[in-house]
Protein backbone atom coordinates (compact mmCIF):
# COMPACT_ATOMS: atom_id res chain seq x y z
CA UNK A 1 0.00 0.00 0.00
CA UNK A 2 1.32 3.39 -0.99
CA UNK A 3 -0.02 5.18 2.11
CA UNK A 4 1.14 2.58 4.60
CA UNK A 5 3.74 3.93 6.99
CA UNK A 6 6.99 2.04 7.24
CA UNK A 7 7.62 0.40 10.63
CA UNK A 8 9.63 2.64 12.95
CA UNK A 9 9.10 5.74 10.86
CA UNK A 10 7.78 8.68 12.86
CA UNK A 11 4.63 10.42 11.62
CA UNK A 12 5.18 13.67 9.78
CA UNK A 13 4.31 16.88 11.63
CA UNK A 14 4.35 19.74 9.14
CA UNK A 15 5.10 23.11 10.66
CA UNK A 16 2.00 25.32 10.71
CA UNK A 17 3.11 28.79 9.78
CA UNK A 18 -0.20 30.65 10.10
CA UNK A 19 0.10 31.22 13.90
CA UNK A 20 3.63 32.53 13.44
CA UNK A 21 2.63 34.94 10.67
CA UNK A 22 -0.34 36.09 12.73
CA UNK A 23 1.87 36.65 15.77
CA UNK A 24 4.35 38.58 13.62
CA UNK A 25 1.52 40.77 12.34
CA UNK A 26 0.45 41.65 15.87
CA UNK A 27 4.08 42.15 16.89
CA UNK A 28 4.29 44.69 14.07
CA UNK A 29 1.17 46.44 15.44
CA UNK A 30 2.77 46.51 18.87
CA UNK A 31 5.92 48.05 17.45
CA UNK A 32 3.89 50.66 15.56
CA UNK A 33 2.23 51.56 18.86
CA UNK A 34 5.61 51.87 20.57
CA UNK A 35 6.95 53.97 17.68
CA UNK A 36 4.17 56.56 18.07
CA UNK A 37 4.54 56.57 21.88
CA UNK A 38 1.21 54.96 22.65
CA UNK A 39 2.66 53.22 25.74
CA UNK A 40 3.26 56.67 27.21
CA UNK A 41 -0.46 57.41 26.95
CA UNK A 42 -1.33 54.00 28.40
CA UNK A 43 1.02 54.58 31.32
CA UNK A 44 -0.45 58.01 31.93
CA UNK A 45 -3.95 56.49 32.15
CA UNK A 46 -2.90 53.47 34.19
CA UNK A 47 -1.25 55.63 36.85
CA UNK A 48 -4.57 57.30 37.66
CA UNK A 49 -7.47 55.69 39.49
CA UNK A 50 -10.12 55.20 36.84
CA UNK A 51 -13.27 56.12 38.76
CA UNK A 52 -15.48 55.14 35.83
CA UNK A 53 -13.74 51.77 35.70
CA UNK A 54 -14.57 50.96 39.30
CA UNK A 55 -18.11 52.24 39.12
CA UNK A 56 -17.84 55.25 41.43
CA UNK A 57 -17.34 57.95 38.83
CA UNK B 1 -0.12 18.83 35.71
CA UNK B 2 -3.09 20.36 37.51
CA UNK B 3 -0.77 21.07 40.42
CA UNK B 4 1.65 22.87 38.08
CA UNK B 5 -1.19 24.85 36.50
CA UNK B 6 -2.44 26.00 39.90
CA UNK B 7 1.04 27.22 40.81
CA UNK B 8 1.37 29.04 37.47
CA UNK B 9 -1.98 30.71 38.18
CA UNK B 10 -0.83 31.76 41.65
CA UNK B 11 2.48 33.13 40.36
CA UNK B 12 0.82 34.94 37.44
CA UNK B 13 -1.74 36.44 39.80
CA UNK B 14 1.03 37.57 42.13
CA UNK B 15 3.10 39.10 39.32
CA UNK B 16 0.08 41.06 38.10
CA UNK B 17 -0.78 42.11 41.66
CA UNK B 18 2.59 42.45 43.33
CA UNK B 19 2.32 45.90 44.89
CA UNK B 20 1.76 45.18 48.58
CA UNK B 21 2.55 48.64 49.94
CA UNK B 22 -0.98 49.83 49.20
CA UNK B 23 -2.29 49.43 52.80
CA UNK B 24 0.25 52.10 53.79
CA UNK B 25 0.20 54.33 50.70
CA UNK B 26 -3.61 53.96 50.37
CA UNK B 27 -3.19 54.40 46.65
CA UNK B 28 -2.60 52.37 43.51
CA UNK B 29 0.83 51.46 42.12
CA UNK B 30 2.05 54.21 39.78
CA UNK B 31 5.42 52.85 38.67
CA UNK B 32 6.73 52.15 35.17
CA UNK B 33 5.63 48.49 35.10
CA UNK B 34 2.10 49.72 34.50
CA UNK B 35 2.99 50.19 30.87
CA UNK B 36 2.98 46.40 30.51
CA UNK B 37 -0.19 44.71 29.37
CA UNK B 38 -1.60 42.06 31.71
CA UNK B 39 -2.37 38.84 29.83
CA UNK B 40 -5.56 38.16 31.79
CA UNK B 41 -8.46 40.18 33.17
CA UNK B 42 -6.95 42.23 35.99
CA UNK B 43 -8.22 45.73 36.80
CA UNK B 44 -5.43 48.33 36.70
CA UNK B 45 -7.17 50.38 39.33
CA UNK B 46 -6.71 47.50 41.77
CA UNK B 47 -4.41 48.88 44.52
CA UNK B 48 -2.05 45.91 44.11
CA UNK B 49 -2.01 45.85 40.29
CA UNK B 50 1.42 46.23 38.73
CA UNK B 51 0.31 46.03 35.08
CA UNK B 52 -2.40 47.62 32.96
CA UNK B 53 -5.63 45.91 31.97
CA UNK B 54 -5.69 45.48 28.17
CA UNK B 55 -9.45 45.99 28.01
CA UNK B 56 -9.43 49.09 30.18
CA UNK B 57 -6.50 50.60 28.28
CA UNK B 58 -8.08 49.83 24.90
CA UNK B 59 -11.39 51.43 25.87
CA UNK B 60 -9.61 54.52 27.17
CA UNK B 61 -7.65 54.84 23.93
CA UNK B 62 -10.72 54.35 21.74
CA UNK B 63 -12.73 56.76 23.87
CA UNK B 64 -10.07 59.44 23.47
CA UNK B 65 -9.33 58.82 19.82
CA UNK B 66 -10.97 62.06 18.60
CA UNK B 67 -8.98 64.25 20.97
CA UNK B 68 -5.81 62.33 20.12
CA UNK B 69 -6.31 62.88 16.38
CA UNK B 70 -7.07 66.55 16.98
CA UNK B 71 -3.72 66.88 18.71
CA UNK B 72 -1.90 64.98 15.96
CA UNK B 73 -1.54 61.70 17.84
CA UNK B 74 -2.83 58.58 16.11
CA UNK B 75 -3.52 56.48 19.19
CA UNK B 76 -5.91 53.84 17.84
CA UNK B 77 -4.86 51.11 20.29
CA UNK B 78 -2.00 49.70 18.19
CA UNK B 79 0.09 48.86 21.24
CA UNK B 80 -2.72 47.19 23.17
CA UNK B 81 -4.23 45.28 20.22
CA UNK B 82 -0.70 44.27 19.21
CA UNK B 83 0.07 42.93 22.69
CA UNK B 84 -3.29 41.13 22.95
CA UNK B 85 -2.95 39.69 19.45
CA UNK B 86 0.61 38.54 20.05
CA UNK B 87 -0.47 36.67 23.17
CA UNK B 88 -3.57 35.37 21.38
CA UNK B 89 -1.63 34.18 18.34
CA UNK B 90 0.81 32.25 20.49
CA UNK B 91 -1.39 30.96 23.30
CA UNK B 92 -5.03 31.83 22.56
CA UNK B 93 -7.32 31.01 25.46
CA UNK B 94 -4.56 29.09 27.20
CA UNK B 95 -4.05 32.45 28.93
CA UNK B 96 -7.54 32.11 30.44
CA UNK B 97 -6.61 28.75 31.88
CA UNK B 98 -3.13 29.56 33.11
CA UNK B 99 -2.71 33.30 33.69
CA UNK B 100 -6.04 34.99 34.37
CA UNK B 101 -6.54 35.96 38.04
CA UNK B 102 -10.30 36.27 37.65
CA UNK B 103 -10.50 32.84 36.00
CA UNK B 104 -8.47 31.39 38.88
CA UNK B 105 -10.81 33.08 41.37
CA UNK B 106 -13.80 31.46 39.68
CA UNK B 107 -12.10 28.04 39.80
CA UNK B 108 -11.62 28.43 43.55
CA UNK B 109 -15.26 29.46 43.98
CA UNK B 110 -16.40 26.39 42.07
CA UNK B 111 -14.67 24.15 44.60
CA UNK B 112 -17.13 25.29 47.29
CA UNK B 113 -19.70 22.59 48.01
CA UNK B 114 -23.04 23.35 46.35
CA UNK B 115 -25.41 21.95 43.72
CA UNK B 116 -23.64 22.19 40.34
CA UNK B 117 -25.30 23.18 37.06
CA UNK B 118 -24.33 23.27 33.40
CA UNK B 119 -24.28 26.53 31.43
CA UNK B 120 -26.41 26.54 28.24
CA UNK B 121 -24.01 26.52 25.27
CA UNK B 122 -25.92 29.26 23.45
CA UNK B 123 -24.87 31.82 26.10
CA UNK B 124 -21.24 31.57 24.95
CA UNK B 125 -21.99 33.95 22.06
CA UNK B 126 -22.89 36.80 24.40
CA UNK B 127 -19.24 37.58 25.14
CA UNK B 128 -18.55 38.36 21.46
CA UNK B 129 -21.39 40.89 21.50
CA UNK B 130 -19.96 42.42 24.70
CA UNK B 131 -16.54 42.67 23.04
CA UNK B 132 -17.96 44.33 19.94
CA UNK B 133 -20.36 46.76 21.61
CA UNK B 134 -19.06 47.47 25.14
CA UNK B 135 -15.32 47.41 24.40
CA UNK B 136 -15.11 48.74 20.83
CA UNK B 137 -18.19 50.44 19.36
CA UNK B 138 -19.71 52.25 22.35
CA UNK B 139 -16.41 53.76 23.63
CA UNK B 140 -15.63 54.77 20.05
CA UNK B 141 -19.01 56.14 19.00
CA UNK B 142 -20.97 57.22 22.09
CA UNK B 143 -19.11 60.39 23.01
CA UNK B 144 -19.88 63.36 25.25
CA UNK B 145 -19.85 67.05 24.32
CA UNK B 146 -16.04 67.06 24.53
CA UNK B 147 -15.72 64.13 22.11
CA UNK B 148 -14.71 61.68 24.84
CA UNK B 149 -16.06 58.15 24.99
CA UNK B 150 -16.50 56.18 28.22
CA UNK B 151 -15.02 52.76 29.05
CA UNK B 152 -18.43 51.09 28.81
CA UNK B 153 -17.43 47.59 29.78
CA UNK B 154 -15.44 48.74 32.80
CA UNK B 155 -18.06 51.27 33.80
CA UNK B 156 -21.20 49.16 33.52
CA UNK B 157 -20.23 45.48 33.54
CA UNK B 158 -16.78 44.39 34.71
CA UNK B 159 -17.11 42.37 37.94
CA UNK B 160 -13.32 42.11 38.23
CA UNK B 161 -13.11 45.90 38.49
CA UNK B 162 -15.69 45.99 41.28
CA UNK B 163 -14.01 43.17 43.16
CA UNK B 164 -10.37 44.12 42.71
CA UNK B 165 -10.60 47.91 42.61
CA UNK B 166 -14.02 49.29 43.56
CA UNK B 167 -14.40 47.62 46.94
CA UNK B 168 -10.71 47.89 48.05
CA UNK B 169 -10.52 51.57 47.08
CA UNK B 170 -13.73 52.37 48.93
CA UNK B 171 -12.10 50.80 52.00
CA UNK B 172 -8.75 52.56 51.50
CA UNK B 173 -10.10 55.99 50.52
CA UNK B 174 -13.14 56.93 52.65
CA UNK B 175 -13.65 60.08 50.56
CA UNK B 176 -14.72 57.96 47.60
CA UNK B 177 -17.67 56.53 49.54
CA UNK B 178 -19.58 59.77 49.06
CA UNK B 179 -19.47 59.31 45.28
CA UNK B 180 -21.05 55.87 45.06
CA UNK B 181 -24.53 55.60 43.61
CA UNK B 182 -26.68 53.47 41.33
CA UNK B 183 -23.72 52.79 39.06
CA UNK B 184 -21.72 51.14 41.81
CA UNK B 185 -24.68 49.21 43.20
CA UNK B 186 -25.56 47.97 39.72
CA UNK B 187 -22.02 46.70 39.24
CA UNK B 188 -22.07 45.22 42.74
CA UNK B 189 -25.17 43.22 41.80
CA UNK B 190 -23.47 41.98 38.60
CA UNK B 191 -20.37 40.97 40.58
CA UNK B 192 -22.42 39.18 43.24
CA UNK B 193 -24.42 37.36 40.57
CA UNK B 194 -21.28 36.10 38.83
CA UNK B 195 -19.72 35.04 42.15
CA UNK B 196 -22.83 33.07 43.10
CA UNK B 197 -22.99 31.60 39.59
CA UNK B 198 -19.31 30.60 39.76
CA UNK B 199 -20.00 28.57 42.88
CA UNK B 200 -22.70 26.61 41.05
CA UNK B 201 -21.24 26.47 37.52
CA UNK B 202 -17.72 26.29 36.17
CA UNK B 203 -16.21 29.62 35.03
CA UNK B 204 -19.47 31.36 34.07
CA UNK B 205 -17.92 34.76 33.43
CA UNK B 206 -15.23 33.30 31.15
CA UNK B 207 -17.80 31.33 29.19
CA UNK B 208 -20.57 33.90 28.94
CA UNK B 209 -19.36 37.47 29.36
CA UNK B 210 -15.58 37.94 29.23
CA UNK B 211 -14.62 40.11 26.22
CA UNK B 212 -10.93 39.31 26.68
CA UNK B 213 -11.77 35.61 26.47
CA UNK B 214 -13.84 36.40 23.37
CA UNK B 215 -10.84 38.14 21.78
CA UNK B 216 -8.52 35.21 22.53
CA UNK B 217 -11.22 32.82 21.27
CA UNK B 218 -10.83 34.40 17.82
CA UNK B 219 -7.45 32.64 17.69
CA UNK B 220 -8.94 29.22 18.51
CA UNK B 221 -8.05 27.69 15.13
CA UNK B 222 -4.81 29.53 14.41
CA UNK B 223 -2.92 29.69 17.68
CA UNK B 224 0.55 28.25 18.05
CA UNK B 225 0.00 26.19 21.23
CA UNK B 226 -3.05 23.97 21.00
CA UNK B 227 -4.38 20.52 21.72
CA UNK B 228 -4.66 17.96 18.92
CA UNK B 229 -6.99 15.00 18.72
CA UNK B 230 -5.72 11.78 17.14
CA UNK B 231 -8.94 10.37 15.68
CA UNK B 232 -7.33 6.97 15.13
CA UNK B 233 -6.68 6.59 18.84
CA UNK B 234 -9.91 8.19 20.11
CA UNK B 235 -12.53 5.64 21.12
CA UNK B 236 -15.26 8.27 21.67
CA UNK B 237 -15.58 7.16 25.28
CA UNK B 238 -16.48 10.81 26.09
CA UNK B 239 -14.30 10.82 29.23
CA UNK B 240 -12.95 14.23 28.11
CA UNK B 241 -16.46 15.71 28.43
CA UNK B 242 -16.55 15.01 32.15
CA UNK B 243 -13.42 16.93 33.15
CA UNK B 244 -13.55 20.03 30.93
CA UNK B 245 -14.13 23.19 33.01
CA UNK B 246 -15.38 25.01 29.89
CA UNK B 247 -17.95 22.43 28.81
CA UNK B 248 -15.99 21.50 25.67
CA UNK B 249 -16.71 18.11 24.08
CA UNK B 250 -13.18 17.73 22.86
CA UNK B 251 -13.59 14.57 20.79
CA UNK B 252 -16.48 16.21 18.91
CA UNK B 253 -14.92 19.67 18.44
CA UNK B 254 -11.15 19.64 18.98
CA UNK B 255 -10.83 23.21 17.65
CA UNK B 256 -13.48 24.55 20.01
CA UNK B 257 -12.89 28.24 20.70
CA UNK B 258 -13.80 27.71 24.36
CA UNK B 259 -10.79 25.42 25.02
CA UNK B 260 -8.50 27.02 27.61
CA UNK B 261 -5.82 24.31 27.21
CA UNK B 262 -5.90 23.45 30.90
CA UNK B 263 -4.81 19.93 29.84
CA UNK B 264 -7.39 18.25 32.09
CA UNK B 265 -8.71 16.16 29.19
CA UNK B 266 -5.21 15.05 28.25
CA UNK B 267 -3.94 14.21 31.71
CA UNK B 268 -7.02 13.37 33.76
CA UNK B 269 -9.41 11.80 31.26
CA UNK B 270 -7.95 10.28 28.10
CA UNK B 271 -6.51 6.82 28.63
CA UNK B 272 -5.79 6.24 24.97
CA UNK B 273 -3.19 8.91 24.29
CA UNK B 274 -5.54 10.48 21.76
CA UNK B 275 -4.92 14.04 22.94
CA UNK B 276 -1.58 15.75 22.63
CA UNK B 277 -0.16 19.25 22.91
CA UNK B 278 1.51 20.87 19.92
CA UNK B 279 3.30 24.06 18.96
CA UNK B 280 2.60 25.10 15.37
CA UNK B 281 1.90 21.47 14.49
CA UNK B 282 5.01 20.13 16.22
CA UNK B 283 4.29 17.75 19.12
CA UNK B 284 5.20 18.97 22.59
CA UNK B 285 4.10 15.90 24.54
CA UNK B 286 5.28 12.32 24.56
CA UNK B 287 3.37 9.06 24.52
CA UNK B 288 1.94 8.95 28.01
CA UNK B 289 -0.73 6.30 28.25
CA UNK B 290 0.21 4.53 25.02
CA UNK B 291 0.86 1.26 26.80
CA UNK B 292 -2.38 1.61 28.75
CA UNK B 293 -4.30 2.27 25.55
CA UNK B 294 -2.80 -0.74 23.87
CA UNK B 295 -3.57 -2.91 26.88
CA UNK B 296 -7.20 -1.79 27.11
CA UNK B 297 -7.85 -2.02 23.37
CA UNK B 298 -6.45 -5.52 23.15
CA UNK B 299 -8.25 -6.50 26.34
Amino acid sequence: MANERKPGRKPDHPLQKAPLWLSLFFLALLLVGIAIDEPGRVLEQARQICLSCIGVG
Amino acid sequence: MEFVRKWVQVIAGFLMNGYWLFPWTRNIYQGPLKVLCAPGLNCYSCPAATTCCPLGALQQLLGGVRLAIASGQYFFGWYIVGAMGLMGGLLGRMICGWACPFGFFQELLHKLPSPKFEIPRGLRHLKFAILLFFVILLPLLAVDEFGLGAPWFCKYVCPAGTLEAGIPLLILQPGLRETIGFLFFGKFVIMTAFIAWAVMASRPFCRVACPLGAFYALFGKVRAVRLRLDEHKCTNCNACHQVCPMGVKFNESPDDTECITCLACMHQACKFDAISLEFCGLPLTGTRGKRLATTEKTG
